[in-house]
């Protein structure tokens, strides 16, 4: 059992959903129950990945490499190593309080929402555990299908066109991916007779630097800002973020994104150094745009749901910095602060998702005064907020601390800009968290809000425990991560120097 | 055994985690554990400090915080004799404004929430001035910034008082973001945060390299204690309940950028330029904000641009390098200063809220204890002899003169006339001349509570003892300097006693003259309350409105910004982006449309285009 760890964990949630299929759909409340149960115990399932890591070792851990189509050169093969081991556990984390936050708010069609959530957890899982580019594909490729679901049939009234939107934009960069890994995998087996689609394997070969692997790397980055998203390819997510369900919020902004960043340091830098170096400023260029872009506009919005996604560009702005620094504050920065995002900007989604249920509206200016009528509820909002403008003392700070330490040391210029972003995160949450919490109760309807339920409690709690935890010690997770973003590092830099005295002798020889 | 030390910042951390979680339970009992954590925090201090006094500097360590690669800080402390002045007066002057909100808050739904926020604010300040690097420092500076941004907006229902909270937090930002990229340079440049480790690569640091980092830094000071471009925030800071502006916007936090500065000495020396620009904008704040302070008509504002004025005077000492100058400043500030707010919020709670001074008049008939210990603020701000005020402020003016500063010098015996003239036109307005209150409010006008005045006379004594007690020049400078000298590693040179004495007796003529003025104006001349406050000339309508620059930062900065963020969001970001993607999505849709014709359903069609493709392959292939 425990050589299979990884898979018990990646395939707990799809179990749970076959074994549901079982469950009479009039029976909601076992459907309900028993998927938070086989969520919570995924997550209990998890942990034992956490207690097991092993910090100093940069490999990967827990690995599982079985043939599954070995005439092809595809592999079962799975691993975790400090990059990856955090996304993990935020997902198993995340996905039981998405399904706690919908237990009143999806009244339709409940047997298929539950069943899709696990599904989708599985997929996202397995994106961020494979270790072949074409398992990796399938995953990837694979979760957007519940995705869509979520989205286009418990959203709201503008659904279709949201669900449509985020399939076909995506797609359209996983397209240009798959073709790059096909690339890749021609190039690769031509080079060395090898044909496969390993991702060890690829990543220690050392690719020609030049327009093949530029292009390779175009495709996909292109897939990966996508999905960030990365400005000016982030239109997508107000859309699909406003007619989801919180749930699906939740997952989307805690989760899903964080395949964009994931995807850039797994596959974009160590297997296309080269081009990642060279395309770096543009990267930093467009991500400090997004950091400075995302906060100005959230400022003016006059939807909760919609603020909030915005300041997600502005906050995987900073992740994208951190990455393509290159230097080790940077990228464990980076790590923290998709972790920081994922929980800080979840527990938003779920807030917001809470004022949604008891009024129906999402406008800021339906609320005021809520602190009079619900004094827990703007509490815990309180400290969701700061958390997520980066207060020191909460999660949010370090990562972006360490973040703009590392762009600093890489480009101070740049990184005067993207700490004027601090200054406008403050700008758009407290004038936002004024709007609706503070002054006198505004609105009739407003005034017989009723606080949190012991339900929204167990939910909200797990989340300000992490935002507490990471901000006051954040040693533990910063320390996980390190080691292997120092390998990591290392590799680029001598996978470009190898290549460089390659294109050197090439260019000596007559 | 370091543990006293962390008792400094545990009591009332402990205190806040109470109230905050048990808030419903406590209710009325809040300060009952809110109070004495204070106390107890007070206690650890004074025993920290009897160690401090006998040369011994404490340092205890907790656990490793951030780290990552070659970066790494702790939450580490130490106490030398700064941070052991500093720690006596946050604790001691927290612990009588602890005392005196019990009165103060007494009826106030929001009891627990109140002391809550207190303590925590104390908690925050007292690990402020004990961390030893500068990563902490900055998380307890935006902490306290939270703290003050909490308790501006306690009465969150009024609308002036939440917007106030969020314009302290953000203005402090700007100055954070300053201190933040100082804080990452420092790190780039010594790769150390720890103080001990920073001064010691001070000496040796490029010139330049200095100045950036110290101008960094100061920024975030001009943030934190309100001072030029960056003062904006603390007038409006005054729609806090009036304890909370004596303690953290008068006593304590608003000196943490002067606490800092003073630290960072070494840094600034190094530069030099930049120990220039934080006297050249202390000095110019100090005067800036006494002219406002001439023509206030609310009893908080007038203090509360004192308190900008009086910070520039701490600004100017340390830029001057009189640095335990201004820190002996500093704490005889704290003690005039929090004894003035609080005997404003005794008027106020005596008059049933009331803040304008044209609507007071001849309260020292009711109001005895109030009249007589803020008669003693009063003098003690102006600045007389003896009181604790002259003597720091007389060193201030001493080290402007003698360090051939003489311009600086000038400005500061300006401010200080206006300093005097505010101060006293202020209490004769409220406590003298004719009543100009509505009768119902005079027939309630009232002494404070008992828990309201003992805290007022203990500050009073402060305030007047402090001063003779350990503020007089002696051959080796006064014993507070002496105390200090291990610190700033200097003593201000001894000067001739007669010059010395010369000054001495300008500044009280000085003083005087300001205070006849105001006794003329507002104590013979009857005042009429119509025209207090009326802007007769442009210029007191220029001082009226604060030089207008709340409207000039509204026009030039925050109006633009909103206007572009709105052209961005609804014309940039839904029109071309999202225009270029769903037009994307359309040309598709179009194109498909065209092809679909293609797709005829007659067999003899495509054969025909099989045939033309084919034509065309085999040409292609014969001509390469």
């Amino acid at each position: 059992m425990t050589g299979h760890l990884l898979s018990v964990v990646v395939f707990l949630p799809l179990a749970g959903a076959v074994l549901l299929l079982a469950v009479p759909r009039w029976a909601e409340g076992v459907l309900r129950g028993g998927a938070l149960a086989v969520a919570v115990l995924a997550f209990v399932v998890s942990l034992a990945l956490w207690t097991g890591f092993d910090a100093r070792q940069a490999d990967y851990q827990f690995v599982e490499d079985m043939r599954w189509m070995p005439s092809l050169g595809v592999g079962y093969h799975l691993g975790l190593d400090g990059i990856s081991l955090l996304l993990v556990l935020l997902t198993t984390l995340l996905s039981p309080i998405a399904l706690g936050s919908a237990w009143r708010a999806i009244e339709d069609r409940t047997k298929e929402f539950v069943i899709t959530m696990l599904v989708l957890e599985t997929g996202m899982l397995g994106v961020f555990v494979s270790l072949d580019l074409f398992l990796f594909y399938v995953f990837w490729e694979g979760m957007l299908i519940p995705m869509y679901f979520v989205i286009g049939v418990w959203g709201g009234e503008n659904r279709i066109y949201a669900a449509i939107k985020f399939v076909l934009y995506t797609m359209a960069g996983s397209v240009l991916m798959l073709v790059a890994i096909l690339a890749l995998y021609a190039q690769h087996g031509a080079a060395t007779g090898a044909y496969t689609f390993d991702l060890p394997t690829l990543e220690r070969w050392v690719m020609p630097r030049g327009l093949a692997q530029n292009l390779m790397f175009a495709a996909f980055a292109l897939a990966f800002a996508i999905k960030v998203p990365l400005f000016p390819f982030h239109t997508w997510l107000p859309d699909a973020h406003v007619e989801a369900p919180t749930a699906g919020s939740i997952i989307l902004a805690g989760v899903l994104l964080k395949m964009g960043t994931y995807g850039f340091l797994r596959f974009c830098l160590p297997l296309f150094p080269d081009a990642s170096m060279r395309y770096a400023p543009v990267i930093f260029a467009l991500a400090v745009v997004g950091v400075i872009y995302g906060a100005w506009v959230s400022t003016v919005q006059p939807d909760l749901k919609k603020l909030v996604a915005y300041s997600s560009v502005s906050h995987l702005g900073f992740v994208m910095l951190g990455i393509f620094t290159l230097n080790v504050q940077g990228m464990v920065g980076g790590v923290i602060q998709m972790i920081n995002h994922g929980l800080s900007t979840g527990a938003l989604f779920l807030m917001v998702g809470m004022i949604y249920e008891r009024r129906h509206t999402r406008l800021i200016a339906d609320f005021g005064g809520l602190w009079t009528v619900i004094p827990a509820f703007s509490a815990v909002f309180m400290v969701v907020v700061l958390s997520s403008l980066g207060l020191p003392g909460l999660n949010g700070f370090v990562g972006e601390f360490l973040v703009l330490l590392g762009t600093f040391r890489a480009h101070p210029v740049l990184a005067t800009f993207a700490t004027t972003g601090i200054i406008f995160a403050a700008v758009y949450l407290l004038w936002m968290y004024q709007r609706v919490i503070f002054g006198e109760v505004t609105s009739e309807a407003n005034r017989r809000l009723r606080d949190l339920s012991p339900r929204e409690w167990a939910v909200v709690v797990p989340l300000l425990v992490f935002i507490v935890l990471i901000g006051v010690a954040p040693s533990p997770f910063t320390g996980r991560t390190e080691a292997s973003v120092k390998a990591l590092i290392a590799r680029v830099e001598s996978k470009a120097g190898a290549s460089a005295a390659a294109a050197a002798t090439a260019q000596a020889r007559p | 055994m370091s543990t006293s030390v962390w008792l400094i910042p545990a009591f009332p951390l402990a205190g806040a985690l109470i109230n905050m979680l048990f808030g419903r339970l406590t209710g009325r009992r809040a300060s009952w554990i809110a109070v004495p954590a204070l106390l107890g925090s007070f206690l650890a201090a004074c025993a920290v400090f009897s160690r401090v006094w006998h040369g011994e500097i404490v340092t205890a360590r907790l656990y490793p915080w951030i780290q990552g690669g070659e970066f790494t800080t702790a939450v580490s402390v130490a106490v030398d004799p700064l941070t052991g002045v500093m720690l006596l007066v946050i604790t001691g002057v927290g612990f009588l404004i602890h005392v005196y909100s019990v009165g103060y808050m007494h009826d106030d739904p929001g009891y627990a929430r109140y002391f809550a926020y207190l303590n925590l604010f104390v908690f925050s300040m007292t690990m402020l001035v004990l961390a030893s690097n500068f990563l902490l420092l900055y998380v307890f500076w935006e902490a306290v910034g939270l703290c003050s941004y909490l308790l501006i907006g306690f009465w969150y229902t009024r609308p002036a008082a939440a917007q106030a909270g969020k314009k302290a937090f953000i203005v402090n930002r700007v100055g954070d973001l300053g201190f933040g990229l100082g804080v990452m340079w420092l790190w780039v440049a010594v790769g150390s945060l720890d103080y001990a480790d920073v001064f010691k690569a001070a000496g040796s640091m490029e010139p330049a390299t200095a100045t950036w980092i110290a101008l960094l830094l100061f920024m975030g000071a001009c943030g934190k204690s309100a001072q030029i471009p960056l003062h904006v925030w603390l007038p409006d800071a005054m729609e806090g309940p009036t304890p909370v502006s004596a303690l953290i916007h008068a006593a304590t936090m608003v000196t943490a950028g002067v606490y800092m500065v003073a630290r960072s000495h070494v840094l600034f020396e190094r530069s030099g330029v930049a120990l220039d620009v934080v006297a050249a904008i202390g000095v110019a704040t100090a005067v800036f904000a006494a002219t406002i302070g001439l023509v206030q008509t609310d009893i908080k504002r007038v203090l509360a641009y004192s308190t900008v004025s009086q910070l520039g005077y701490m600004f100017a000492a340390v830029g001057i390098g009189a640095y335990a100058a201004g820190i002996f400043h500093l704490v005889t500030h704290a003690f005039f200063k929090a004894l003035l707010f609080l005997g404003a919020g005794s008027v106020i709670h005596g008059m049933n809220g009331e803040q304008d001074l044209r609507k007071m008049g001849d309260l020292s008939k009711r109001m005895m204890a109030t009249t007589i210990t803020m008669g003693i603020g009063a003098l003690g701000l102006a600045g007389m002899l003896p009181l604790a005020g002259f003597w720091s402020k007389d060193e201030i003016l001493a080290a402007a003169f003698f360090g051939h500063r003489r311009v600086l010098w000038g400005l500061l015996v300006a401010g200080a006339f206006m300093t005097a003239f505010y101060t006293f036109r202020m209490f004769f307005l409220a406590f003298f001349g004719s009543p100009r209150m509505s009768r119902e409010v005079a027939h309630h006008v009232h002494e404070s509570p008992r828990s309201m005045t003992w805290p007022l006379v203990i500050l009073a004594v402060l305030t007047t003892v402090t001063g003779l007690a350990v503020g007089i020049p002696l051959e080796h400078g006064s014993p507070f300097e002496r105390f200090l000298a291990p610190v700033f590693a200097r003593l201000e040179e001894a000067h001739s006693p007669v010059a010395a004495l010369a000054l001495a007796v300008l500044s009280v003529v000085v003083v005087a003259a300001g205070i006849l003025l105001a006794w003329m104006l507002y104590h013979v001349r009857r005042v009429k309350a119509e025209e207090v406050g009326q802007p007769r000339t442009w210029v007191h309508a220029l001082l009226l409105n604060a030089w207008y620059v709340d409207a000039i930062y509204d026009r030039l900065i925050v109006q633009p910004l909103y206007a572009l963020s709105v052209l961005l969001a609804r014309a940039f970001d839904l029109g071309v982006i999202d225009g270029i993607v769903n037009g994307l999505g359309r040309a598709v849709t179009g194109w498909a449309a065209g092809f679909r014709r293609l797709q005829t359903g007659f067999v003899v069609n495509y054969a025909l285009t099989m045939l033309v493709g084919a034509v065309l392959l085999v040409g292609y292939l014969l001509t390469r």
